[in-house]
């Protein structure tokens, strides 16, 4: 009997564009959150899942149909989208919002992923995430998506095998206690955690020829979901100024000093 | 003359509107007005990519190579792989299509991190593409720029001994034998010699005919190009400079390029655009030790604050600043104007004399900054100041480019 036909693999990769890692972040005077006029730049766990689905595509070929970039954001991100597009995907999704528009929040995003997701023609197998994003680190954005659609999710990938004749992923999961192994039916939610690999730089050519790649424009209202805020951010201030240390001769007086400061039990 | 000075003062660039331009104005017509900040998207996404490869990559074996003076080969494969070595080379070619700007970039990032590495990158794309780009056939182009843009290292081969400014007094000869030209002669201070295989050089096949005789011949270095004396230098020592030796090497016809004759106007052009190459690797080895040194100012503390908060090193940075800028807008406007394809030579002249200056005083500067430290090899500082003094010197001293600024003067005002 034949086999049934193996199902090409279309892989969704959602973006967000992020403060860079390397700014020196200062809390705004409103303290309302922290000055955005600063250097953005994809988000890293990110990058991370756009290199995992070109990976994907270098291991199995012709059986990866599409990769496909998305990003919800002012007209700016589609800086982030060209990114993905020079890193290898074929295609991406802007979902435009106003230039000072509040950030939308995960459950938002996520909701906006699966409305678009619906209307993927062709499907999708795989949606590879950043675990968390390293403005708001919520972190949430990916399991909520699965929620939604009732799919099966592998969060914190620091490996990822994808049997597209199987219809499985075979995912390797960093947790507090060490590394745990999970097999998922596609379509599956894989969130990307550091481990995973290591993103390639955009070589020259490729970022000439991501200008070709298409950028479909939408808006929310396209979707029909709503952005407004379900959460209210109240104040934002620094950690407190790191205050030195002092050193102490022997245990005894190392411990009089913990009990002074109300660390120990007794 | 008042009808001189009124015609010449019409030849000035104009500020021109986005909606119409003037017409009386002999050069091409500008679209829009912006500042030098403005970059496509490409150019900004390439900055990125080469500002991140050049950190990683070449970053951690910087040190390594300026004391072994040797290119790590893994560099040069990187850089071929990253697209670096024919940015501006179209994709039928096996190029990336870039614009000269972007060139400039990949050039003024990788020297921010080594200078020795951004020569090799502006040799290769400056001089020895451009000039199949420019005067090769399309069956030399088919046959050479994908190789150039895929694996092969080139170099450019025009000084010797005897004719360093005086380019053109050269001696290197080439004599016809059957179809094929034999080259006798050596050259000197050739930049990448060592790990090159693609040779362009410059040979007289007739001196009789004085200068009209340089011809500009593509050599491989397994056609017998015999590589000497590496150069043990004082600056950017992982660049390899070597001489070279050619004994009756045999070069076949069909390996001129642009015709007989015709090399002296290939490298008086080539050269001109090779300079604002120069100009943006100065720039970015000026800023690149500026970087290292400033924010080591603001956490060295001494007599109770950071000595970059004493108002005699706050002057002392920001001049060095001013200075940075005025380099950084004479080299993007250069290139700006070479991609308008209007008249660049006496801006690109300005921008290489001053790049250079700048980058020797700025990176003297970040030495004394850092004090102590600066003076130590380990913090990688000194390096930038070693590599400043070769930008004075070659591709045109800064008196050959002072020369050229005075004589488009002269012609300007008398």
């Amino acid at each position: 009997m034949r086999p049934s036909a193996i199902r090409l693999l279309n892989i969704l990769v959602p973006v967000k564009r992020a403060v860079d890692y390397s700014v020196k972040i200062r809390v705004n005077p409103q303290q309302t959150g922290v000055d955005l006029n600063v250097k953005h730049s994809m988000n890293p766990f990110d990058e991370i899942a756009v290199e995992e689905a070109v990976r994907l595509r270098e291991r199995h070929k012709d059986q990866v149909k599409s990769i496909k970039a998305v990003t919800i954001g002012p007209p700016k991100a589609v800086e982030t989208l060209r990114s993905a597009l020079a890193m290898g995907a074929d295609s991406s999704i802007h979902v435009e919002i106003a230039e000072n528009a509040p950030a939308p929040e995960p459950l938002a995003v996520a909701k906006t992923l699966r409305e678009i997701i619906k209307r993927q023609n062709e499907g999708v197998d795989v949606v590879i995430l950043g675990k968390q994003a390293i403005d708001d680190d919520l972190g949430v954005t990916g399991q909520m998506l699965a929620g939604l659609l009732g799919w099966s999710q592998a969060t914190f990938a620091s490996k990822v095998e994808i049997d597209p004749a199987k219809k499985e992923a075979l995912v390797t999961r960093e947790i507090d206690g060490g590394s745990e192994e999970v097999r998922c039916r596609l379509p599956v939610i894989i969130t990307t955690d550091l481990r995973l690999n290591e993103p390639r730089y955009a070589s020259l050519p490729n970022i000439m020829k991501a200008k070709k790649k298409p950028v479909e424009k939408l808006t929310p209202a396209d979707l029909g979901i709503d952005y407004t805020p379900q959460l209210e951010t109240l104040k934002v201030t620094e950690p407190p100024k790191r205050v030195g240390g002092s050193k102490v001769t022997n245990v005894d007086e190392l411990v009089a000093k913990l009990k002074e400061a109300g660390i120990t039990a007794a | 003359m008042a009808s001189a000075t009124l015609r010449s003062s019409l030849r000035l660039p104009r500020l021109l509107t986005r909606t119409h331009c003037r017409t009386f104005s002999s050069s091409p017509c500008v679209r829009s007005v912006g500042s030098l900040r403005n970059f496509t998207d490409e150019e900004n996404m390439l900055r990125d990519a080469v500002r991140r490869f050049a950190t990683d990559i070449v970053g951690p074996k910087v040190r390594e190579m300026d004391e072994k003076e040797h290119m790590d080969p893994s560099i040069i494969t990187g850089l071929f792989e990253q697209g670096l070595m024919g940015i501006e080379t179209s994709e039928e070619h096996g190029g990336a299509g870039g614009s000269f700007t972007s060139a400039i970039i990949a050039i003024e990032e990788l020297a921010k991190v080594d200078p020795s590495v951004s020569v090799l990158c502006d040799v290769h794309n400056t001089l020895v593409n451009t000039i199949f780009r420019k005067y090769a056939t399309e069956e030399q182009k088919q046959k050479w720029l994908p190789q150039l843009s895929e694996s092969r290292l080139a170099s450019f081969c025009l000084s010797e001994a005897g004719s360093g400014s005086d380019a053109f007094a050269l001696a290197t000869r080439a004599t016809k034998d059957g179809d094929d030209w034999l080259i006798n002669g050596t050259k000197m201070w050739i930049t990448n010699s060592y790990e090159a295989e693609i040779f362009l050089i410059f040979a007289n096949i007739d001196p009789s005919k004085g200068y009209k005789g340089i011809t500009c011949f593509v050599a491989t270095k397994d056609m017998g190009i015999e590589i000497m004396k590496k150069e043990q230098k004082l600056g950017i020592r992982a660049s390899s400079t070597c001489s070279l030796n050619f004994d009756n090497l045999r070069v076949p016809k069909e390996n001129v390029i642009g015709g007989e004759g015709k090399g002296y106007k290939i490298a008086i052009e080539i050269l001109n655009e090779g300079r604002i190459g120069i100009a943006a690797q100065m720039l970015g080895l000026a800023q690149g030790a500026f970087d290292k040194a400033v924010p080591y100012t603001y956490q060295r503390t001494q007599f109770g604050q950071p000595v970059g908060t004493f108002q005699g090193m706050q002057f002392q940075i920001a001049s060095a600043a001013v200075e940075l800028e005025t380099a950084r807008l004479l080299t993007y406007n250069a290139a700006r104007l070479k991609e308008e394809g209007r008249s660049f030579t006496k801006e690109a002249a300005m921008a290489k004399y001053w790049a250079s200056q700048v980058a020797q005083k700025v990176s003297g500067s970040a030495i004394e900054w850092a004090g102590g430290l600066g003076y130590t090899r380990e913090t990688g500082i000194e390096k930038f100041w070693r590599d400043s003094k070769i930008g004075a010197i070659y591709e045109g001293t800064s008196n050959i480019q002072l020369q050229t600024i005075a004589k488009f003067i002269q012609k300007e005002y008398s």
